[in-house]
């Protein structure tokens, strides 16, 4: 789509547009390319040159046991999120979408968490299960757990999911919600009077129709659970314990900023950004598809 | 609904009870454990029920924060909240004004570069901080913007969410406005300023809203700008705060801090609820 009248000026675009490409140049592209280069550099002992090694920083990942390792943590940990994220707010925004009374109400009680930064629901539930003064710890210890999420790797890996889980439900719940009111109710009344029954109604008109906001929600939810959960891990375990929470976020700001291992860090980036621009394209194609739809 | 069936509406009704209790559970633990003394919420498990400490302990977290043993320098939440609101307030309006400019020069105007810079300002959506996170961090130590404010915000504020939500606005404004103000003599600045700002007010509150929350929110970007305790947030003193080695722990205070932490976001989605739920289903169109 475009505009048919225009403005016509020689430099006042570029004047409008020049703060925007400026940071964008500063701040996105050098740092990024930067570190494109940095990947295939090392640095030597004295941190004073550097030479070129080619893909050795990569190769180096690939061996390093702890990287394959984060992978998997990085893995399961946004396959739980987005599982559990979608399970639990398709089942609350089917279940609020169905009442009359009080929907409107129980969306607002439902959304804040949004607002909270991961870090504080991290603070927030490492409380929570703290052993000792902690509700669910002690919970847990009643029920004979040998609950200490400092030191389980397990254990930890479930403090930093529901952490993780609970910020993104109202997202999601607002979304689903938003896609089951768009579903037309002649629909769902015509195969109500065909004799098709809630469950039958469910499966065959309202989660096909709900489709499209389904795949865009696994897209958003794995972009969250692999880059946006930084603070959730740094504030709760600090990747521990033994690397057991260690997402591939973690270790790219851990391996540059607390090891110092630049080219790695480097190469680390580069591999996440492959990750990112892959999950957008996904998600921008899908959109496409949405606009024929 | 279809069917009238008052057991499953029951049952409805107390799984979204339920859920909402679950989910603001841990919030009313931080606050009972910010109204509590240190000693009390020691206990195993602690009170579940609010007590008297709660001013007292919201003023230590306010003008002393809290103090740790083997960590200096407790940094009151005034001056964390303070930076909070800052960096926010900042975030939000850069972005909404860089990006009102970029999306008017590329719907408004034609010219040789237009689609390279559309192409490039939505190419920073897959460049997130986390991607690049040590190159940009010595971009702006070369600036020598560490421990600064504009080091905390400016590199923030390129934003292809907002560019592409105004540009989609645009898009729908009719061209006979611009006819008629070019009629009247206006030039494009002038219509920018009286007509295409006014008539984005509703798209410049949601973004306001969606962009507020994620300025308060940032984490990893003040902790690897801000090791001065003059310019951390409220949000980056929590994550430290909560998992400084071998600290004694004063909990009312850190909860309390917690609360204070996340009121100003929560408040602005709730009190803001409608442009904030525009905001964020327009922009992911």
């Amino acid at each position: 789509m475009e505009k048919r009248v225009v403005f016509h000026n020689r430099f006042l675009p570029y004047l409008l547009v020049a703060p925007q490409i400026a940071i964008t140049v500063i701040f996105f592209f050098w740092p990024a390319s930067q570190a494109v280069v940095q990947s295939v550099l090392r640095e030597d002992a004295f941190g004073t040159s550097s030479y070129f090694v080619g893909m050795e920083n990569f190769a180096a990942l690939f061996e390093d046991d702890y990287y394959l390792n984060s992978f998997k943590i990085t893995a399961l940990f946004s396959t739980l999120v987005t599982t559990l994220g979608l399970g639990i707010s398709l089942v609350l925004a089917v279940t609020a979408d169905r009442l009359i009374r009080g929907a409107t109400i129980y969306k607002t009680l439902l959304i804040w968490p949004y607002a909270v930064a991961p870090a504080v629901a991290g603070a927030l539930w490492g409380f929570v299960f703290l052993p000792g003064p902690g509700v669910f710890a002690w919970l847990l210890a009643q029920m004979g757990v040998d609950w200490n999420f400092h030191l389980n790797g397990g254990q930890a890996m479930f403090v930093v999911v529901v952490a993780a889980t609970w910020k993104q439900i109202s997202y999601n719940f607002l979304f689903f919600l938003a896609g089951l009111q768009a579903i037309p109710k002649s629909l769902i009344e015509a195969a109500a009077i065909d004799g098709a029954k809630p469950f039958r109604r469910f499966w065959t008109i309202i989660l096909p129709m709900l489709s499209p906001t389904l795949f865009f929600l696994i897209v958003v939810n794995v972009v969250y659970a692999f880059f946006e959960t930084f603070g959730v891990i740094h504030s709760l375990t600090r990747g521990g314990p033994a690397k057991s929470t260690e997402i591939l976020v973690y270790k790219v700001w851990y391996d540059g900023f607390e090891a110092q291992d630049l080219g790695g860090s480097a190469a680390q980036s580069v591999i996440l950004m492959a990750i990112v621009i892959g999950l957008t394209v996904i998600q921008f194609r899908y959109i496409e598809r949405k606009v024929h739809y | 609904m279809i069917e009238r069936r008052p057991i499953a509406d029951a049952v409805g009704h107390l799984i979204m009870l339920a859920a909402i209790f679950i989910v603001a559970f841990p919030i009313y633990l931080a606050v009972i454990a910010a109204s509590h003394t240190i000693q009390d919420v020691s206990q195993t498990p602690m009170p579940l029920l609010p007590g008297a400490e709660l001013l007292t302990n919201t003023a230590r977290a306010l003008f002393d924060g809290p103090q740790l043993v083997g960590v200096s320098g407790a940094t009151p939440a005034i001056v964390l909240l303070m930076n909070s609101f800052i960096m926010a307030i900042s975030i939000a309006v850069g972005k909404i004004i860089i990006s009102l400019l970029s999306a008017f020069a590329i719907v408004y105007f034609r010219f040789p570069l237009r689609n390279i810079f559309f192409w490039m300002i939505f190419i920073t959506l897959m460049l997130p901080v986390e991607v690049r996170i040590i190159p940009t961090y010595k971009i702006v130590a070369d600036l020598g913007l560490l421990d600064t404010y504009t080091g905390l915000i400016l590199p923030l504020i390129a934003s292809a969410t907002a560019t592409f939500l105004f540009r989609q606005f645009f898009m729908t404004v009719p061209d006979e406005l611009l006819e008629a103000a070019r009629i009247d003599g206006a030039g494009p600045m002038r219509f920018f300023w009286d007509v295409l700002v006014p008539l984005s007010r509703t798209s410049i509150a949601a973004m306001f809203v969606i962009q507020f929350i994620y300025g308060w929110n940032q984490y990893l970007w003040p902790l690897l700008i801000a090791s001065d305790y003059k310019y951390q947030t409220i949000v980056l003193a929590i994550g430290r705060l909560i998992r400084a080695p071998d600290a004694f722990y004063e909990w009312p205070v850190i909860m309390g801090m917690a609360v204070l932490a996340l009121l100003p976001p929560v408040a602005v989605v709730v009190l803001m609820q409608r442009w904030f739920v525009k905001g964020l289903v327009e922009t992911e169109k």
